[in-house]
């Protein structure tokens, strides 16, 4: 199943491509024969100068990959998430591979690789014109393209991959990169620091309103690599936007490595609205293979009455280890995290996320849906946190597990840490199961068994679905229903 | 419309029915009582498809086809309608989004055209309206959160929506007070037809006070050991079911008590 992002033909998709959805399996599946540049596989202080050098990158920008570097030298795996990893070797992973053949413009973007994106259906050409998205689009290591770009530039609206925002904008990566996630702060997101490839760039200057959705597509090709992804998004000043992201990967015996960081910056009256649909190969049903998915998303309410909203569909990698979180500095600022992981077979999710009030009257809402079957093990893991000065905050926490079949697992650890006597903290929490009852109802009524099972999971996730913009919505509904495939009977 | 001929169903390795035999045609309303256990639930199960139910021997032909080799959804489309004794709740799933897609898988399958949002909300309205059902009813989760009643009445109404050829009707007197139990045999009532059929299965004499059956079958150890018109009903409901007991030819009572 790939991500499209073609809404004037996909809104309109009706029964039949959903039934075409349900008997496919994981379709992103195939392997572009491109002839791609990498670096061997390998970690040292050598292979992060020679990505820098590989991307001409000015020396401060080495230097602060360096400084990642060392520090990351100094730390550990992480291993308080609920999850069963084998060990990752970091010297087994080649930290940058890169098509030939680099295009200077989209006209001489390779046609094999914009062939892959046509079968993913992403509009990188004319097509995006009509679907009116902006789209980057990340393969591998480096970013091939961005449609829309001048459009884009009339409004003073930046979009463009991270590789070049180092070069054209210096002054703002230089002014916002890593002050939202600081290179030290956790061992993947160090990792990212030092060895990150590309990634998108978006700038929205004050006062303005994106004209446009802006999107990013990432896909991991070649064999062995990792995708070390980093997206920087700044709002100004009462600018706002809303940015999509869809992620794919061939079928791969191996575990490939995806540890991304993204960081967004709202300052006064910004607001930003960021959306994934995550469908990173997940493994086999036995759990071979798949990516290990190790992601730090954060977002900042720098300014007074920003807002950020984050909203994931994470339906694919063999383990997922994601917790998109906002600290909402600025006065009268909100967070929001809408959420729907499901796992099926034996992959492994444990993401949630952080809420961290600071300012006064800041508010934060929490919906998470996790759905378990076949061995899928599903953990919501979130941390409300109410400094001593956060005045009238306030949360609100739902946190609902749906479980079909007998073998999986759904589990949840909210963490609440409350400095302030004022502070108004809500969690619910329920757990449901789908039952042969149930489905049995729904049969008796005329409606068949898969149409059931998708009828309930999407009841259950459309409180998450309705925040997605309507085209991803329509995707992300058939992307559970082929991810769910075979897991009743 | 619909024959069964002997038979016998197993359930978790224990026989349920044990020899039940019954024919109804279009236009009747056949009702079932019996005491607890013997069976009658069994018998709307096994009607509807539900997994688990074994088949040992006999048949069941409904419009001329062998009931028992059709899917339950198939039955659905063929006008086979199971109001639950317990129906079930689905969370997050709305009502009229249930409806709209089980009244239009059903005529998918028959090869009839579906009914678009503003054809379907129409003709939700008719039936809400016959059936002096709120509307509100209709935005809520399908039975979430529904009182005994309601959840009854929402039966009903999906019957009424769904226009099967033949309703079986599991206990939907049971828990119900005076006044749902008008609501569920005036929805009956109304719905009677030459070209459709009824198996109301009760506990209870007072439902077929509101819904008179054109016959009463009493049906104790899984099979039916008395059949008679609407009068049967009222001596079962002085008499009580020792009474059958009583009555019964030997080779039947031998089974043992139910």
């Amino acid at each position: 199943m790939t991500i499209e992002i073609l809404p004037a033909t996909n809104v309109a998709a009706g029964p039949d491509a959903v039934a075409d959805a349900i008997n496919r399996r994981y379709t992103a599946g195939f392997v572009t024969d491109i002839e791609s540049e990498s670096l061997p596989p390998g970690l040292g202080e050598d292979v992060v100068r020679a990505i820098s050098a590989r991307k001409n990158e000015p020396a401060w920008m080495t230097d602060w990959r360096l400084a990642a570097y060392r520090h990351w030298l100094t730390m550990t795996p992480p291993h308080w998430a609920k999850l069963d990893i084998a060990p990752i070797d970091f010297q087994a992973i080649s930290y940058f591979s890169r098509p030939k053949n680099r295009p200077k413009s989209l006209d001489e973007v390779d046609p094999k690789l914009l062939e892959t994106y046509d079968k993913l259906g992403v509009p990188l050409h004319e097509r995006a014109r009509l679907a009116g998205v902006a789209v980057d689009a990340v393969f591998d290591s480096v970013s091939v393209g961005t449609t829309f770009r001048k459009e884009l530039a009339e409004v003073g609206v930046i979009f463009c991959s991270m590789s070049e925002a180092v070069h054209d904008h210096p002054e703002l990566v230089r002014k916002y990169l890593g002050t939202v996630v600081p290179t030290g702060d956790n061992y993947f997101a160090a990792l990212n620091s030092a060895v990150f490839s590309d990634g998108s760039f978006v700038f929205v200057p004050k006062g303005v309103r994106c004209p446009m959705e802006l999107s990013t597509y990432f896909r991991i090709n070649a064999r062995d690599t990792g995708q070390f992804e980093r997206t920087l998004l700044i709002a100004e000043e009462g600018a706002s936007v809303s940015y999509l992201e869809g992620c794919t990967a061939p079928m791969r015996d191996e575990n490939q490595l995806h540890a991304a960081v993204v960081e967004l910056v709202a300052l006064d009256d910004a607001s930003i609205k960021y959306s994934t649909v995550q469908n990173w190969y997940p493994g086999d049903e036995n759990g071979v293979g798949g990516i290990f998915n190790f992601v730090t998303k954060r977002g900042d309410c720098r300014g007074a009455r920003s807002k950020i909203s984050w909203t994931q569909v994470e339906t694919g990698s063999a383990i997922t280890w994601k917790y998109p979180s906002c600290v909402l500095r600025g006065d009268d600022s909100t967070g929001e995290f809408n959420s729907v992981a499901l796992t099926h077979h034996r992959q492994q999710a444990d993401t949630g996320t952080k809420m961290i009030h600071i300012g006064r009257n800041t508010k934060s809402k929490i919906i998470a849906k996790g759905i378990s079957a076949g061995r899928g093990q599903n953990t919501y893991r979130g941390l409300v946190k109410v400094e001593k000065g956060a005045d009238g905050a306030r949360n609100y926490t739902q946190c609902d597990s749906l479980l079909i079949g007998k073998q999986c697992g759904a589990h949840t650890f909210p963490y609440i840490e409350v400095k302030h006597p004022g502070a108004i903290v809500e969690h619910e929490a329920t757990t449901s199961k789908i039952s042969d009852d149930q489905l049995f109802y729904c049969r008796s009524r005329g409606i068949a068994e898969e149409d059931a099972v998708s009828m309930i999971v999407d009841g259950f996730c459309k409180q998450v679905f309705k925040e997605l913009p309507m085209e991803f919505a329509v995707e992300a509904k058939k992307l559970l229903e082929v991810s769910l495939e075979g897991a009743i009977g | 419309m619909l024959k069964i001929d002997n038979l016998h169903v197993r359930v978790a390795g224990k026989e349920i029915l044990k020899g039940l035999s019954l024919s109804v045609n279009a236009g009747e309303v056949h009702a079932i009582m019996g005491p607890n256990g013997a069976g009658k639930s069994t018998l709307a199960n096994v009607l509807a498809g539900r997994e688990g139910y074994e088949v040992d021997q006999g048949s069941v032909e409904y419009a001329g086809r062998n009931l028992l080799e059709l899917e339950p959804e198939q039955r659905a489309a063929e006008g086979v309608f199971l109001a639950f004794q317990y129906p079930v709740e689905i969370p997050g799933v709305n009502n009229t989004y249930f409806l709209k897609a089980a009244l239009n898988a059903q005529r998918k399958r028959r090869g009839e055209a579906e009914l678009d949002s503003m054809q379907f909300l129409k003709r939700v309205r008719e039936k809400l309206r016959v059936l002096h059902i709120p509307e509100d009813l209709m935005n809520r989760a399908v039975n979430a959160g529904f009182s005994g009643g309601e959840k009854k009445r929402n039966e009903i109404f999906q019957m009424a929506l769904l226009e099967p050829k033949l309703a079986v009707l599991d206990e939907t007197d049971s828990g119900l007070d005076i006044d749902a139990l008008k609501m569920v045999a005036d929805g009956v009532n109304a719905m009677r037809d030459p070209q459709r059929a009824f198996v109301v299965i009760t506990h209870y004499q007072r439902l077929l006070d509101y819904i008179v059956p054109d016959f009463v079958h009493v049906m104790v150890d899984g099979r039916i050991v008395e059949s008679g018109d609407k009068a049967l009903a009222r001596k079962l409901e002085e008499h009580g079911y020792a009474w059958i007991g009583e009555r019964r030819v030997p080779q039947q009572s031998r089974v043992g008590a139910a």
